[in-house]
C-alpha cells in the first residue's frame, strides 16, 4: 500500500525546474496518510530524458520511494484529462491506495478526472488527518471559515484527496532515501486530449506568477479610493521588491486587473510579509492571505478584521501613512 | 446558434460572520442572506453574451429548494431565457449527486431534439467547495471539459477558450458540445436592469424532480474556526507611526 502524490514543477530559475512549495507541502502530508511508501508523479515537462537534477532532490529529501515520469511527447502542453490517465497509470504501476495533490487549480483539476473516471470521491482542501481508523480528515470549505470532516476511505481502491496550500510546512523526511525514476507508458485517445492548451500566450500587463512568487506583496483595498490613487501603493511594492495584491472591491470596481486579486476566487498568497492597506479582510479576502508569515494592516478602522487579525497595524489614512513610510525610506 | 445551460448554486453569503444552523450540519444564511459564487455570475455573463452573439439561448437551472428560484431570477435579469429548478435539498447532494441530476437535464432536453450545446458551471461553488462538478458532468455526458476558463467565444463549431489562473494565459481550441467551469476574472458580469428585473419576476421556472438516489456529502460535521486571539501590535496612528513601522519592515528583513 502506498500513497501516490501529482507532483508539479516550478522554475527555479539558474537551477532549472525543482518542485513547487505546495508540492513538497503534500509529500509532506502524505506521510501522514496509511501507507507504507511515497511515491510521486510529475506531469507537464518537457518530457523524456532524466527529470531536473533540483526535482529529484526535493525527492530524495521528501524520501520519495519511486518518481514516475511519463515518456508521452503530446502531455509537453497541459491537457487534464491527460495527465489523469497518467497519475491513473503510476497509482497502478505503484500499488496506490491514496492518491493526492495540492489543491491548486491544477492540482484539483487533475484529480478531479481521475475521481470522475472511477467514479469515485474527491474531498478538496484538506488540511489534517483527525482520526486514523478509520480514517477521516478535516478540509477547508467556505473560503477557509469553516472545517468539514469526512472519510477518506480507500473502498474503491483509490482513496482521493487534495490538500490545501500551506495547511502544512515542508519538513524533509526522517530517513531520505534514493528515488527511482519510473517510466509511465499510457494510451490516449481523442477524448483524453480534446481539452489541450493549444498556445501559452504572454498575458498584458502581467500575470498571477508575480503575485503568486513575491516575499512582499502591498495589498490595497477600497481604502485606496480610486483607480488613480495607487501611485503610492506601488511605489512601496517596488522599494520593499515586492506585487501589488488587490481585494474584489478593487478588481470589481475596475480600479485594477484580476490578475491582482487576493482570496477565494483570486490568489492565494504566503508572501513573508503581506501589507494590506486599506482592507477590510473579510472571510473570502482572508482566505488568500492568511498563510503570510507577517501580517502588517494599516486602516483607518481599529476594529477591522484585518486589523485585529495582524500581525502590526497602524491606524490611520493609508495615503498618510504610506507617503510618511516612503520618505522614512528614503 | 450555440444554446447554453449554465448552472448556479444559492450560498449562504458569508461576507461578514459565519454562523452555523443548531444542529451544526450547515452554515446559516437566514440573516446575511443568500448568494451565488462570483465564478457563477460570469458563467452567467459568458453565458449571455455567447447566447447573444450566435443568436442562441440561455437557460439558467439550479438544484435546490424553493427559495433557491431567487438565485434563477437573479440569472433571468440579467438575459437567461429560461429557468429550470431540480426539487432537492441541496444539501443532501454531494458533487457526484448533482452532476448527475444535471445530466439528466442535459440528456433530457436531448432526447427532446433541443440540446445543449455548451454548459458551464462555476470552477467551484462557494460554500462546499467541491471544484468538481463540472469534471464529473464532462464525464458523464462524454464531452470535453475546460476548468478555469475566462474568456471564451464561439468559432464556428469550436470554441475559443482561454484561462490565466495558473500564470501566462493558456489557450484551448475544443470543440463543441463542451462543458467549462468558468472563473472569475474574465468577464465583467452585467447588473440587471428595471425591465430585465420585471421580466424575471414574472418569468416561468420549470421544476424538475431528479429520478436518481442521492449518495450524499459525506459531512460527518461541520466547526467554524474560532476567531484567534488578537495578538496585534499596534504602531500607532497615521503619519507618526512611520518610523516604528520602517523598525519592523527593518527587523522583517524586507528593507536594508
Ligand atoms: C463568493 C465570494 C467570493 C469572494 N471572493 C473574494 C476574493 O477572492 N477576494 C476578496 O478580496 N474578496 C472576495 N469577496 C468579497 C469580500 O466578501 C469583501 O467584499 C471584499 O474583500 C472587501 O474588499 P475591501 O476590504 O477592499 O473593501 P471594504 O470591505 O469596503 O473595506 C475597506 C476598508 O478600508 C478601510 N479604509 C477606508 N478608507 C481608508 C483609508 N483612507 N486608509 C486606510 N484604510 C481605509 C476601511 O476601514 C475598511 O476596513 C468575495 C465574496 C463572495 C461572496
Ligand atoms: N446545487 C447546485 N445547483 C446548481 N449548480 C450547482 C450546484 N452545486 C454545484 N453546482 C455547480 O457546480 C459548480 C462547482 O461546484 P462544486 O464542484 O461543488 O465546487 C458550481 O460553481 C455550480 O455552477
Amino acid at each position: 500500500m502506498s500513497v501516490l502524490v501529482v507532483v508539479e514543477p516550478e522554475d527555479l530559475g539558474d537551477e532549472g525546474a525543482g518542485l513547487s512549495v505546495v508540492s513538497q507541502e503534500v509529500l509532506t502530508f502524505a506521510r501522514t496518510l496509511p501507507g507504507e511508501d511515497v511515491d510521486a508523479v510529475l506531469v507537464g515537462l518537457p518530457c523524456g530524458g532524466a527529470p531536473p537534477e533540483a526535482v529529484l532532490a526535493h525527492c530524495r529529501e521528501q524520501g520519495v520511494r519511486t518518481l514516475h515520469v511519463t515518456p508521452e511527447h503530446r502531455l509537453e502542453r497541459y491537457a487534464a484529462r491527460a495527465w489523469a490517465r497518467v497519475v491513473e497509470g503510476a497509482a497502478e504501476a505503484g500499488g496506490a491506495a491514496y492518491l493526492v495533490a495540492a489543491g491548486t487549480a491544477r492540482g484539483n483539476e487533475v484529480l478531479a478526472h481521475v475521481a470522475a473516471a472511477r467514479g469515485v470521491p474527491m474531498p478538496c482542501n484538506v488540511v489534517a488527518v483527525v482520526q486514523e481508523e478509520p480514517l477521516e480528515v478535516e478540509r477547508q470549505v467556505v473560503g477557509g471559515a469553516v472545517l468539514e470532516r469526512v472519510a477518506l476511505q480507500a473502498e474503491g481502491g483509490l482513496a482521493i484527496a487534495s490538500v490545501a496550500g500551506h495547511a502544512v510546512a515542508p519538513e524533509p523526511a526522517p530517513s531520505p532515501g534514493e528515488t527511482r525514476v519510473e517510466e509511465v507508458a499510457v494510451e490516449l485517445t481523442e477524448a483524453d486530449l480534446a481539452a489541450q492548451v493549444v498556445r501559452v500566450e504572454a498575458k498584458e500587463g502581467g500575470d498571477t506568477s508575480a503575485l503568486t512568487g513575491a516575499n512582499v506583496v502591498v495589498g490595497a483595498g477600497r481604502g485606496v479610493g480610486g483607480a488613480d490613487q495607487f501611485d503610492d501603493v506601488e511605489a512601496l511594492a517596488a522599494r520593499l521588491g515586492g506585487a501589488v495584491g488587490v481585494s474584489r472591491v478593487v478588481t470589481s470596481l475596475g480600479w485594477r486587473p484580476h490578475h491582482e486579486q487576493v482570496g477565494q476566487t483570486g490568489s492565494r498568497i504566503a508572501p513573508d510579509l503581506y501589507l494590506a492597506c486599506g482592507i477590510s479582510g473579510a472571510i473570502q479576502h482572508w482566505a488568500g492571505c492568511s498563510s503570510s508569515k507577517t501580517i502588517i494592516a494599516i486602516n483607518t478602522d481599529g476594529e477591522a478584521p484585518m486589523v485585529t487579525k495582524a500581525r502590526y497595524a497602524v491606524i490611520g489614512d493609508m495615503h498618510e501613512v504610506i507617503p510618511a513610510v516612503l520618505e522614512e525610506l528614503s | 446558434m450555440t444554446d447554453v445551460l449554465v448552472c448556479v448554486k444559492r450560498v449562504p453569503d458569508t461576507s461578514g460572520e459565519v454562523v452555523l444552523s443548531a444542529d451544526g450540519s450547515g452554515v446559516d444564511g437566514r440573516y446575511a442572506g443568500y448568494t451565488m459564487s462570483s465564478h457563477e455570475e460570469c458563467a452567467v455573463e459568458i453565458a449571455v453574451s455567447v447566447a447573444g452573439d450566435t443568436g442562441g439561448s440561455v437557460t439558467v437551472l439550479t438544484l435546490g429548494d424553493d427559495d433557491s428560484v431567487e438565485q434563477l431570477r437573479a440569472a433571468l435579469a440579467v438575459g437567461a431565457d429560461e429557468a429550470v429548478r431540480i426539487d432537492a435539498p441541496a444539501d443532501d447532494y454531494g458533487p457526484a449527486d448533482v452532476a448527475a441530476a444535471i445530466a439528466e437535464v442535459v440528456r433530457a432536453r436531448e432526447s427532446e431534439g433541443r440540446p445543449f450545446d455548451l454548459v458551464l458551471v462555476g470552477n467551484d461553488a462557494a460554500d462546499t467547495g467541491d471544484h468538481q462538478v463540472g469534471i464529473r458532468l464532462a464525464h458523464l455526458l462524454d464531452r470535453p471539459v475546460v476548468a478555469g476558463a475566462q474568456e471564451v467565444a464561439v468559432v464556428g463549431d469550436r470554441l475559443d477558450v482561454r484561462s490565466s489562473v495558473s500564470g501566462p494565459t493558456e489557450v484551448f481550441d475544443v470543440p463543441l458540445p463542451a462543458v467549462l467551469t468558468v472563473w472569475e476574472g474574465g468577464v465583467e458580469p452585467r447588473y440587471p436592469n428595471i425591465s430585465g428585473r420585471m421580466k424575471a419576476k414574472k418569468a416561468r421556472v420549470e421544476v424538475l424532480e431528479p429520478s436518481g438516489v442521492p449518495q450524499g456529502s459525506g459531512r460527518l460535521g461541520l466547526r467554524v474556526l474560532p476567531p484567534p486571539a488578537s495578538n496585534v501590535e499596534v504602531l500607532g496612528e497615521g503619519k507618526a507611526a512611520a518610523p516604528r513601522l520602517v523598525d519592523v519592515l527593518r527587523e522583517l528583513g524586507v528593507v536594508r
